[in-house]
């Protein structure tokens, strides 16, 4: 990694008079910016640098030298699944003739409205539903798409009172504020011991009131909800609809379909079970599949499959509404298919059995230095609640060795960290999803070095509460960092 | 063991209220700052707002929380505590000193809803 | 067995051992058997990277290609080869979000730079990292006006605004229950008037207008801001940010809040994405602003170092009284963007908007001296897009000129005998030429 020579930021590389691009001359003359009236004109100088091009691609280069991808090493981050980004992908998505003006004529762009419906088609048998829009951009974009199916469905039917959604209090943050987007007050049920829904909870929060209630399975601990049937028909009953968060879709593939187990509407993140990029932060995408019945209120732009065999753009008249600029983060979807092309129906469910076996795996092998706090088979994912007292201290104690620690010095051993504080069921928590992409060797060098660093915890404890040693930089001061608020060159 | 102080009303949600006359001044507890950890902002109402026993009115944030404030008592905000906007920190220091606002009482018997210096000791074993 | 599954049988068998079970499909014992699915997926079988190559590749090929003179908030910009260059790197695009910063400087320090040009190019004080694009960022203006207002909730957006900005931002309106007056254009531009009378009435949490609007036209908005700070209305504008670099910034008009979409900085058209939506506004307002904050700090060592800031804004604190609901935005096209500025610099963008402007220009009087095209709302003051009014018929010159190669603009939604036309600097004369040519 290497932060000495260009740890600095772009502007710092800037000097007057240098150029970094090319473009051809204009041969129309006779017309100028300067025509514009004063008024309309933008007045002040900007702060772009101005480099020549080798010193924007080292000072890139150098920079990408201090992050951590999965291409990297382990990325055992719980509940974002930091599968393999299969290659091929990458090299059919950035085909020049997928790059195309989103308003093409439709007979001219019928290779990529085919894969969209494709695409749509498979995710639907996969997840048991009729059908799908993968027009969101991320998993909390479909979270609201979802809710607002929701909402438009018990609109249509005339029934304005359906103010409430059910949220279990061990879901993902993007839940509740999902729903508090799409205008529902948020109800939040509470989780048994072993983090499943406490279904006697549940029970006196249904009414006339309730909108929907929205579930993960396997929940956020990495265990599935096996009431879920139970809980259907009691929501159901009363008048909601079932939404199901699929960022835990990995190891359902093949095995269990949401629509069969009672969901009426989901979501799916293609950046976690579709293999593609996290890029940093994004591009993602978050498609929405509905049951029978529901189709007609997914949001516009639609892609129709003709008789002919042709494709072509709908817009719904009794449609939610729109969410993007068009049909969403599109070169996403390309990779997805691929994916789902490369994978078939051999192996999409050797996906999930393989992460299964792998997450479990691991739980067997740490519980020995690490506390669980639920016993059982787990499926993609588990939670540990930090080290076990003999290595780590009494979780009371304020000197104990923390997750926080533990995931700091892990870095210094050149893996990820895990997920940390989330569910927030338990205050230690360390969320460990491996996927299953990641060889036993991988998981056998993981296991030794959080066995050395619960022995570290105990023998050393000051090495791992000032972790991480071995990387670009330190701890931060995250207190500073809100308290004297620098966002932008300028404040430095 | 945090600080608790004789002769001040508390919450069940760890705010406090200081009566003076007519006025409270309300704030939160030790044990509460020293469970958020560092307090980076204090999101205050205006002047002159209403409050509501049991309502919303604020929120304190650290680095990784937020935690919403509820008022103890009802009434009009008539003076907030601006040290804060600069030095939010300060109700690290001292929780009990550094209050957040002064409300006019509207229903002081309200007051008798809440816990005892005993008492919320007691709710945060 | 698999490429990307790196298990052997023995491997399977080793820790099936270890976990005490003796099949994978022991691992779902604690499943009901009616849930599982007792059948094979119904989708294709498994293809070999040669075969997802042809099959892809044909697929793509039945695109054909077709000379873009398109605009309607996408437009077909130069990007340098650096630019998807840099974006190859591995250890950028399969990260995750930088929430260990230690390892995430990378991220964390190209966002920053992306921040600061943002904030910079609208004249705002600081920028978000990304949101998912430029209709859902107006939508999240919208929602930060009426969350700063508490007691208003009645938004007015410009009827001039990019139709499918406008359908989004309605949606969102709809669901989260703000009330979106739209404010009508008076020969295609928004009617100061009428904002003036809304305006005034002391109700509304927010005005957003767009810059340049739909049609192409560059609107004066001189008294808007004051106009709406006397009567305590935040003032957001939507520019197509290219534009930001020779037009009068949202700072410099007295904006609050400055959005819209940053595709047009060098990220390719894609069919539709992705692309990013950025969101700007003024330190007063960081607290209501959505979506991801990198700020710079110290590390142990005293060390300048950049990371995740106010998180407590965000989701995974706030949950239901989160600013937003947005998790994954569009992180990694900032690397675009501040790839495409530092390379372009201030005086590529205007190099880049001069010939844009010449350009469309040309050809807009050239349109007109066919004696086929009129101007649809007369003459305009226009950057790189304008509208006409076709005398015939609009969507079939529009369809001949497919059949012939050309994407000849988009029919004007509301106005089917008009098409707005956009002309970019990667339009040479001799392709403007020939387009005249085959009118």
């Amino acid at each position: 990694m290497n932060n000495v020579y260009y740890g600095k930021l772009v502007f710092e590389l800037s000097k007057p008079g240098r150029v970094g691009y090319s473009l051809p001359k204009s041969e129309i003359s006779g017309y100028s910016l300067n025509e514009l009236p004063e008024a309309l004109k933008r007045q002040g100088k900007t702060i772009l640098p101005e480099c020549d091009e080798l010193t924007v691609v080292r000072h890139y280069t150098n920079m990408s030298n201090n992050n951590f991808g999965v291409d990297t090493g382990f990325y055992p981050l719980g509940s974002c699944t930091m599968k393999y980004n299969p290659k091929i992908n990458e090299e059919l998505c950035a085909l020049p003739a997928f790059n195309r003006h989103p308003s093409t004529p439709v007979e001219f762009v019928q290779g990529s409205l085919k894969v969209y419906d494709e695409v749509q088609k498979t995710l639907s048998e996969i997840s048991g539903l009729s059908r799908f829009t993968l027009n969101p951009y991320a998993g909390a974009h479909g979270e609201l798409t979802g809710l607002m199916v929701i909402k438009a469905y018990h609109q249509q039917r005339g029934d304005n009172a359906r103010t409430k959604i059910i949220v279990p209090n061990s879901a993902h943050g993007t839940n509740p504020a999902s729903a508090a987007v799409a205008g529902f007050k948020v109800v939040e049920v509470k989780s048994l011991a072993d983090g499943t829904v406490d279904v006697e909870d549940l029970k006196p929060l249904l009414g006339p009131d309730v909108a929907g209630m929205m579930m993960t399975n396997p929940n956020t601990l990495g265990i599935f909800e096996r009431n879920i049937p139970e809980i259907a028909r009691l929501v159901h009953d009363c008048g909601g609809l079932m939404y199901y968060d699929g960022a835990n879709l990995n190891p359902m593939l093949g095995v269990c379909r949401p629509g069969d187990m009672g969901f009426d509407v989901m979501h799916i993140n293609l950046h976690k079970t579709f293999s593609t990029p996290h890029g940093g932060g994004g591009p993602g995408s978050g498609p929405v599949g509905v049951r029978k019945g529901l189709e007609h209120l997914l949001p516009n732009p639609q892609v129709e499959k003709l008789a002919d065999g042709s494709y072509t753009l709908q817009c719904g008249k009794n449609s939610l509404g729109s969410i993007s600029t068009f049909l969403s983060n599109f070169t996403v979807i390309i990779r997805a298919y691929a994916y789902l092309l490369s994978l078939g129906k051999e192996n999409v469910p050797m996906a999930g059995k393989l992460s299964v076996l792998n997450a479990n795996y691991i739980k067997e092998c740490l519980r020995s230095h690490y506390e669980l706090p639920i016993e059982g088979l787990c499926k993609h994912e588990f939670v540990f609640d930090g080290l076990r007292p003999e290595f780590g201290g009494d979780h009371h104690d304020d000197s104990h060795v923390t997750t926080l620690d533990v995931a700091k010095r892990l870095l210094d051993y050149g893996f990820h960290a895990p997920t940390i504080y989330f569910p927030l069921l338990f205050h230690e928590a360390l969320m460990i999803e491996p996927t299953e992409t990641e060889s036993k060797d991988t998981l056998d060098d993981f296991i030794a070095v959080m066995k050395r660093i619960a022995e570290e915890a105990r023998d050393d404890r000051e090495m791992v509460k000032t972790a991480p040693h071995h990387t670009p930089i330190r701890r931060l001061d995250d207190v500073k960092a809100v308290r004297e608020p620098k966002f932008t060159f300028k404040n430095l | 063991m945090a600080k608790v102080i004789e002769g001040l009303f508390y919450a069940e949600s760890h705010e406090y209220v200081r009566v003076e006359g007519e006025y409270g001044y309300v704030g939160i507890t030790d044990y509460a700052q020293s469970q958020l950890g560092n307090v980076v902002y204090v999101d205050m109402p205006e002047v002159d707002d209403e409050v509501t026993a049991g309502e919303e009115f604020g929120a304190v944030e650290s680095v990784k929380a937020a935690s919403d404030l509820f008022s103890p008592v009802s009434g009009t905000v008539v003076e907030i505590n601006e040290a804060l906007e600069e030095q939010p920190e300060l109700i690290n220091a001292d929780a009990f000193e550094n209050w957040i606002i002064k409300v006019k009482l509207s229903d002081p018997s309200e007051l008798d809803n809440l816990l005892d210096a005993k008492a919320y000791e007691a709710i945060c074993e | 067995m698999f490429k990307y599954f790196p298990h052997t049988t023995d491997d399977i068998q080793q820790m099936l051992g270890v976990i005490g079970v003796q099949s994978l499909d022991d691992l779902y014992a604690e499943i009901p058997e009616e849930l599982k699915l007792k059948r094979d997926l119904d989708i294709p079988s498994e293809k070999s990277e040669v075969e997802v190559r042809k099959i892809i590749g044909d697929l793509a090929a039945q695109n054909k290609p077709l000379l873009c003179f398109a605009g309607g908030g996408v437009y077909d910009h130069y990007t340098p080869s650096v630019v998807p260059f840099l974006a190859s790197r591995s250890e950028f695009s399969t990260s995750y979000t930088p929430y260990q910063a230690e390892i995430s400087q990378g991220t964390l320090q190209y966002i920053f730079e992306y921040q600061t040009m943002m904030a910079d190019l609208t004249g705002m004080d600081l920028s978000n990292a990304s949101m998912y694009d430029g209709t859902t960022a107006t939508a999240e203006a919208m929602m930060m006006c009426v969350a700063q207002a508490k007691k208003r909730n009645k938004v007015l957006i410009s009827a001039t605004s990019n139709p499918q900005v406008l359908r989004v931002v309605e949606t969102y309106a709809h669901y989260h229950e703000v009330e979106l007056v739209k404010v009508p254009a008076k020969n295609g531009i928004m009617d100061k008037d009428i904002a003036r009378e809304l305006i005034e009435k002391n109700d509304v949490a927010g005005l957003i207008v767009s810059q340049p609007n739909y049609y192409g036209i560059i609107e004066d908005f001189t008294g808007l801001a004051d106009l709406c700070h006397a009567h305590k209305v935040l003032f957001a504008i939507n520019t197509m940010a290219s534009a930001l670099g020779v037009l009068r910034s949202p700072g410099e008009w007295g904006a609050d809040i400055a959005c819209g979409d940053a595709q047009s900085l060098g990220i390719p058209m894609n069919y539709g994405g992705p692309y990013i939506g950025y969101l700007c506004t003024k330190n007063e307002l960081v607290r209501k602003m959505p979506g991801r904050l990198v700020g710079a700090t110290t590390d142990a060592d005293g060390r300048r170092a950049f990371v995740l800031t106010m998180q407590a804004r965000e989701q995974h604190i706030r949950r239901e009284k989160a600013t937003s609901n947005i998790c994954t935005a569009q992180g990694f096209m900032c690397l675009f963007v501040a790839s495409y500025l530092s390379l372009m610099g201030e005086k590529g963008l205007r190099e880049v908007n001069e010939q844009s402007y010449a350009g469309a220009h040309y050809l807009h009087d050239a349109l007109l001296k066919t004696g086929k095209f009129e101007d649809a709302f007369g003459p305009q003051t226009f950057l790189n897009e304008f509208t006409v009014r076709v005398k015939g018929d609009a969507k079939t010159l529009r369809k001949t000129l497919a059949e012939r190669g050309f994407l000849f603009g988009v029919v004007t939604e509301g106005m089917p005998d008009c098409l707005t036309i956009a002309v970019t600097e990667m339009r040479s004369k001799q392709e403007i030429d020939s387009l005249i040519s085959n009118l």
